[in-house]
């Protein structure tokens, strides 16, 4: 039980970094690299900043404008000095190893002994369930410090994916939607799409950065490691929510991408409990996100095989009337 | 109102791929006016549209738009003067977005876009209408994607959302070029409808005599990066497409003579 509550936190936390991924592989269709290094940023920093005596909250949120900062460096690269995208974005996450180093003094800091944002899951345990330790529901057993982690991260998620939702539709947002689904149309209706998109950087690694931090409170320390293979398995969340939503629709691409990040940290977590080598991992993200992008067009030179995969789906999934 | 001074772009220059593809053009447009701008492929047309428009810098000369020098103005910058219409049905739109959307796009066209809400319901009401006066049966389907539309309908709302904020400069790139010849008429007559309207001024290249005979105040004819010929006032008003043809005609004619010289030319001296 407890194993189910994890993933499903991790999988939680993980949301953000989809957002992130979102935000900028689909929305401004910029294929972003930076992504391991600003989560391990936004780590570093916030493991820096609790051992240093700062308060956890602020601490996180300087994770998040430490992996922000990245991101438009990243841009910047791109936009002002003409570096092809993935290599602006490469020479960022390389350059971000070092940096990490040197912001933690060494790969490793432990937390457990810090006081980190999940002391308020503690708090909201007392709160909720009184001086119960174990929560016993129908067979169940949980503890109660696990199941407040859980519901910690299900309001700081779903808080972050509305105010995203609520941001696309604005203006701004609406103009940043356009980026990635037509360029030149968007620079025809004077939209900068430099600034736009050193924007989009910002903000997406901003919430990379962020998934740093809390996944370093979470699981009691940070590694200058902890953000290897990070972007495929957000790549990966993404691809999963968007194929369980089924439409371009920015509201429901965000809500996808949580759900996407819970599942596949759940499949993972189903998996290494069938004896899944943990060393295989990354080789099955990489190979999940594989099947992912070339099973949809394989599929349609095989017609009878795609119809019958097109109808199961279809029966998970019920389509929005409209799209 | 516009105003081109020695205009001149080239392509790859210095190399042996170098195309000239504007030699010095100069050309006002009073406001109000509406200009058809025709010439053979490649004869600089687009490129001429697309440096008022801002795609790249020119490499010598000066546009002035509204009384403002907008040659070293950023693409984005001027948009806030000026409308575009392509010519490929695909470029004007965002097709996963919704009509409602990309209305909503263009109707801060150039302006600084906050965080206020995109579409609220009165926006949405006067979209709405903006949409049914077109008369194209698409005010119910504002929240739908507008990828779903075909290529006729996508250029209608293109050509709206291009005057939804009334420009100073109109720009139409063969803008009926790739629709099918009804859902062309029916663009081209949104397009007199708007320019009649708001009195718009405007630059349209077409490759069509009878839409360059027929539509707009003037005419110009490009060819090789030059403007070679201008036709206005009761000339233009008399003009057929026949007239315009003739005048391809010797056009052709001239730049096989050119090329037939420099081929003996070649012959002799290579
Ligand atoms: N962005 C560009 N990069 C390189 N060459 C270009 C570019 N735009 C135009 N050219 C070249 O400049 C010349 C003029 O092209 P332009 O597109 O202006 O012609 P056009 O009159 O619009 O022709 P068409 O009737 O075929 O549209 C052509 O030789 C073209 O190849
Ligand atoms: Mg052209």
């Amino acid at each position: 039980m407890s194993l189910l509550i994890g993933s499903l936190t991790i999988g939680l936390i993980l949301s953000l970094l989809a957002y992130g991924i979102l935000i900028s592989f689909r929305v401004v269709a910029f294929e972003d690299l930076t992504v391991d290094g600003s989560l391990a940023l936004g780590g570093a920093t916030t493991a820096s900043l609790i051992v240093g005596g700062v308060h956890p909250v602020l601490a996180t949120l300087a994770g998040a404008a430490a992996g922000a900062t990245a991101g438009a460096v990243t841009a910047t690269l791109h936009t002002r000095f003409d570096i092809n995208r993935l290599l602006s974005g490469i020479l960022v996450m390389t350059a971000l190893y070092s940096v990490n180093l040197r912001i933690m003094g060494k790969s490793n800091i432990p937390l457990l002994t810090q006081r980190t944002v999940m002391d308020y899951a503690d708090g909201l345990a007392t709160f909720l369930f009184g001086d119960r330790s174990m929560l016993h529901v129908a067979s169940w057993q949980a503890s109660s410090r696990d199941v407040a982690s859980l519901l910690l991260m299900l309001v700081v998620s779903s808080g972050v994916g509305l105010a995203l939702f609520a941001f696309f539709r604005t203006n701004f947002g609406l103009a940043l939607q356009a980026i990635g689904d037509n360029t030149r149309m968007t620079r025809a209706l004077g939209i900068n799409v430099e600034f736009m998109t050193t924007f989009a950087l910002f903000l997406g690694n901003g919430l990379i950065g962020m998934a740093g931090a809390l996944l370093a409170q979470y699981q009691g320390f940070a590694d200058v490691q902890m953000g290897i293979g990070m972007l495929v398995w957000g790549v990966a969340s993404v691809i999963l929510g968007e194929s369980l939503v089924g439409t371009k629709k920015i509201g429901y691409l965000i809500a996808g991408a949580v759900m996407g990040s819970v599942l596949f940290r759940l499949l993972v977590a189903i998996a290494l409990r069938w004896g899944l080598n943990p060393n295989d991992l990354k080789l099955i993200t990489a190979a999940f996100v594989f099947a992912a992008l070339v099973l949809p067009k394989m599929l349609t030179r095989f017609p009878a095989l795609n119809s019958f995969v097109q109808r199961t789906v279809g029966v998970l999934r019920k389509e929005p009337a409209d799209a | 109102m516009l105003n081109l001074t020695g205009l001149r772009k080239t392509f790859f220059a210095g190399t042996p791929n170098e195309v000239r593809a504007l030699q010095g053009v100069d050309l006002n447009i009073e406001a109000g006016s509406f200009v058809c701008v025709i010439g053979t492929n490649g004869s600089g047309k687009s490129t001429l549209l697309n440096s008022v428009a801002g795609a790249f810098y020119v490499d010598d000369g000066q546009i002035q738009l509204d009384g403002k020098d907008i040659t070293r103005w950023p693409e984005h910058r001027r948009a806030k003067l000026i409308g575009r219409v392509f010519q490929d049905p695909f470029s004007g739109t965002a097709p996963s977005m919704t009509i409602a959307e990309n209305l909503a796009l263009a109707s801060s066209r150039g302006r600084r876009r906050g965080l206020s809400l995109a579409l609220k319901g009165a926006r949405h009401g006067e979209l709405r209408d903006r949409v049914a006066a077109m008369g194209l049966n698409l005010e119910d389907r504002l929240d739908n994607p507008i990828g779903t539309l075909s290529g006729g309908q996508r250029q209608s709302l293109t050509l709206l959302m291009a005057g939804l904020l009334r420009p100073s400069l109109l720009l139409l790139d063969e803008h009926t070029a790739a629709l099918d010849p009804r859902s062309a008429d029916q663009v081209i007559r949104l397009t007199q409808e708007f320019i009649n309207r708001d009195k718009l001024t405007t630059l349209m290249v077409t490759h069509s005599m009878q839409q360059a005979a027929s539509l707009g105040d003037r005419v110009i004819m490009m060819d090789r990066g030059r403007i070679i010929h201008d036709i206005s006032g009761v000339e233009k008003d008399r003009l057929r497409p026949e007239d315009l043809l003739a005048r391809f005609d010797d056009v052709r004619r001239a730049n096989q003579l050119d090329e037939s010289a420099a081929e003996m030319l070649r012959a002799q001296y290579v």
